[in-house]
């Protein structure tokens, strides 16, 4: 591992540096070298791209704050269009300097004000002498704002011939940004995913202060075993540790075993944890309903899952109605009429939801005002949607707009 | 490098380095627009014959500078200026007004900046103009006032001018090129863009006043001038403090474009591309390798460079995903559908895959067409590189992937 180390910056505070960003060394010293001395200049523009949970908004922020560098730090998810962008980052530039007590919200419309008005913000003596730094975080939103907005950024430091580095942070790789007729082209540096061996070392680091690092890694080492596999996101990881350790340490707890009973911390854990995969993973269930589960300590049976089909109460017939539109849908003409009665058959597709509805129910259904505002009302739950024109004079037609799985459970 | 080394190579101390750097990023990073220019002494001559005939003989014109993105249309035409400006009746004479399409978006903000550039808020206050062309012939009227008998020539610059084109009626450039064809202020109209088909794009009565005088740039040089564009472009100039150093750097820059992989780098990249954006890229991420204890560039420095500046972006994220293409008969571990399903979504998200349709509540989820935006290669690729790849995902792709 190479340490860090650079001219510009006394060695403590690389030091302390690279004690917040484990396994991210290289990065972390390949952006140093670019950066240089605080007076120097560095690219206009870097484009950071790589996974969810890779780092890259963590890395840059503490790189950042640590060295002391000034920057100015914006998510474009929150700053959603142009001017809400634009005056944050003048917001935010009033505080980089540390003359202005209060900060006041600069009006900005144009990128054409934005420029002139950010030659004016860093013409303090502490911004004139050092690089600013502007970092776009989830900047794939710059790309549904106005069209000159991502290729003015990315040419910042040309356009205002002052020295910022305007820095792109995204999941979305560059070949998907670059406009039609081309740009200034960034510098493109990819963060690589955690290898299983930089999770491990990562997560263990939050062990809770009762238990030992050693058992904690080993709970680690059983979660990364079952969850590697489908989630690397280092977020979702931490999460799930959190949340199942209280189980793991169990039988602990209760005296039945002690830290380093592997064999009976694995066979207590891993029902469990195969159990989490399925709903709290998925995020079926919320974590309260998850950790409540734990507490109850049986079988949870009918889990009450967030998703569709567990959720949704029909009354009797718009079930029937349901299952008979998706039967309509979806059953190719042919055996539709070998399943069903012939005396029913019509081509009008509302008569024939009706023709299967009278086939799969079992009491006598007549067309009453009352199946038709079901089928209204199913319509609206859009679970059914019209096709065609609302002129048509044989009567609307209708499809299902649910999947199999839906139905089966409707079913049910 | 050994310590005996560094005390030889004498003055390389934190200080001569900083210098370096310091004269090498702003080279590549903030001043390209005015670094050297190499093989268009022809299109620099007929510019600097233009602009001549404005600023001295009183000749309105208008003229477009066309070329691909780096080819050096802004350095050529600050070049030009700068030589111009050495002429005492220019440099007090010449007003200029540059306008660039990335930022003025319309032609209202357009003219505004055209008024601020001219300093000329105060005369035009609060009036209010009926139309685009009464502006600009106030504005112009205006600078003529004062004890000149002729009015001092301005010069237009119009930066990503394609981007003009697209304003409402293109009653900017409409006035512009209509003022420069009249004979009353001697102004002159130049244009910068990318795009070769920029004549096009104009509307008849725009073209109609243009004089259609084109500058093309064309990156016209072949390997060998390269080589000799890397070694300027690298080298310390003679201003710099510390003599016996740069002597030492440039006779190091010498022996690199002697050096086989530093040709066999330099080749790559020409091949890629010529613009000299790339080569600066390159270089700078070579001089940010100069410290102290490494005070001359090698040339595994530009090979390491060389690879940094290559990798296929997409292929990086795709051969972490390589897994969640399983089909669920293919694969060992029993997964869920949904959190297949949940994966799937990631692939979405990351833009790897795309629904060829706008999705709509009509169709089921699950059955949308999808396109997949890599080819067979890149998918190849990514696995050779991925780690601790199961065999049969690896087997399953050489086998689907191989007749196609």
């Amino acid at each position: 591992m190479p340490n860090l180390e650079h001219p510009a910056y006394p060695a403590a505070t690389l030091l302390q540096l690279e004690s917040l960003v484990p396994c991210r060394e290289s990065q972390v010293s390949l952006l140093l070298s670019i950066f240089g001395e605080r007076q120097h200049f560095s690219f206009p523009s870097i484009f950071i791209y790589g996974h969810t949970s890779s780092g890259k908004t963590y890395v840059m922020q503490t790189l950042l704050s640590t060295l002391q560098l000034p920057h100015v730090f914006v998510n474009c998810m929150e700053c959603f269009t142009s001017r809400l962008l634009l005056e944050e980052i003048l917001t935010q530039l009033q505080s980089c300097s540390p003359e202005t007590e209060q900060t006041s919200q600069v009006p900005c419309d144009t990128f054409n004000d934005f420029v002139r008005l950010f030659k004016q913000a860093v013409a303090t003596q502490e911004l004139r002498d050092q690089t600013l730094y502007i970092v776009l975080d989830r900047a794939e939103q710059l790309r549904e704002m106005e069209a000159n907005i991502l290729p003015a950024f990315l040419r910042l430091q040309e356009l205002t011939d002052r020295n910022v580095t305007v820095v792109l942070l995204s999941e979305i790789v560059w070949e998907l940004f670059r406009p039609n007729t081309g740009c200034f082209e960034p510098f493109t540096l990819y963060f690589p995913d955690y290898s299983i061996g930089h999770l491990q070392k990562i997560l263990s680091q939050n062990h809770p202060p009762e238990y030992s690092a050693d058992f904690y890694s080993a709970y680690i080492n059983i979660l990364l075993g079952v969850f590697y596999m489908v989630c690397r996101d280092l977020k979702e990881l931490q999460h799930l540790a959190a949340l199942n350790f209280s189980k793991y340490c169990e039988p602990v707890a209760r005296g039945e075993a002690n830290e380093r009973d592997s064999r009976k911390l694995w066979k207590n854990i891993e029902p469990h944890l195969k159990k989490a995969m399925q709903t709290v993973y998925l995020r079926e269930i919320s974590s309260s309903q998850w950790e409540h589960l734990q507490h109850d300590d049986g079988e949870p049976g009918q889990l009450k899952g967030l998703s569709a089909h567990t959720h949704v109460e029909l009354p009797y017939y718009s079930k029937f109605l349901l299952i008979a539109a998706y039967l309509a849908s979806y059953n190719p003409v042919r055996t539709d009429k070998r399943f069903f009665l012939k005396i029913y058959w019509t081509e009008n597709i509302l008569f024939l939801l009706l023709a299967i509805l009278y086939s799969i129910v079992d009491n006598r259904v007549a067309p009453t005002a009352n199946i038709f505002s079901q089928i209204t009302s199913l319509v609206t739950l859009q679970l059914l949607s019209t096709v065609g024109h609302n002129d048509q004079l044989d009567g609307p037609r209708y499809k299902c707009t649910v999947s199999l799985d839906f139905i089966r459970a409707v079913a049910r | 490098m050994s310590k005996r080394k560094v005390k030889e190579s004498g003055g390389a101390n934190g200080e001569c380095i900083s210098q370096v750097q310091k004269v090498l990023r702003e080279r590549f990073c903030h001043h390209y627009a005015t670094g050297k220019l190499f093989g268009i002494e022809h299109q620099y001559r007929h510019l600097l014959d233009l602009l001549k005939r404005t600023t001295v003989h009183g000749e309105s014109n208008s003229a477009l500078i066309i070329g691909s993105r780096g080819s050096g249309k802004t350095a050529l035409l600050n070049h030009v200026l700068k030589e111009l400006k050495e002429m005492k009746q220019v440099r007090e004479n010449l007003l200029e007004v540059r306008l660039n399409g990335l930022l003025q978006t319309n032609d209202k903000v357009a003219l505004k900046e055209i008024t601020r550039q001219l300093n000329l808020e105060n005369v035009v206050g609060d009036k209010v103009f009926g139309s685009f062309a009464e502006n600009l012939a106030f504005l112009l009227e205006a600078l003529r006032k004062g004890n000149r008998t002729s009015s001092c020539p301005v010069l237009f610059i119009l930066d990503e001018f394609d981007l003009f084109v697209h304003h409402k009626n293109q009653t900017l450039l409409y006035n512009l090129f209509d003022i420069s064809q009249s004979a009353q202020t001697p102004v002159t109209v130049i244009g910068l863009t990318c795009r070769q088909d920029i004549l096009e794009l104009l509307e008849k009565r725009v073209k109609s006043r243009f004089s259609h005088r084109q500058i093309y740039l064309m990156n016209s040089f072949d390997f060998k001038q390269y080589i000799r564009i890397f070694k300027e472009q690298l080298a310390l100039p003679a201003e710099f403090p510390d003599e016996s150093f740069a002597q030492k750097w440039n006779n190091n820059v010498q022996h690199l474009s002697e050096d086989k992989t530093v040709q066999d780098v330099l080749q790559n990249l020409f091949h890629y591309t010529k613009d000299l954006r790339s080569l600066h890229l390159l270089l700078m991420l070579a001089v940010s390798n100069v410290t102290v204890h490494h005070p001359l560039i090698t040339a595994s420095d530009l090979h390491e460079a060389s690879k940094q500046y290559r990798v296929d972006s997409r292929a990086n994220i795709v051969h972490e995903f390589q897994k969640f293409v399983q089909r669920k008969a293919h694969c060992m571990y029993n997964f869920e559908k949904p959190v297949v399903m949940k994966a799937f979504e990631h692939l979405i998200q990351l833009e790897l895959v795309r629904p060829i349709e706008r999705p709509n509540i009509r169709a089921q989820r699950e059955y949308l067409l999808m396109k997949l935006l890599l080819d067979n290669t890149q998918i190849m690729d990514a696995l050779q590189a991925y780690p601790n790849c199961p065999v049969d995902v690896k087997q399953w792709a050489a086998s689907s992937l191989s007749w196609l």
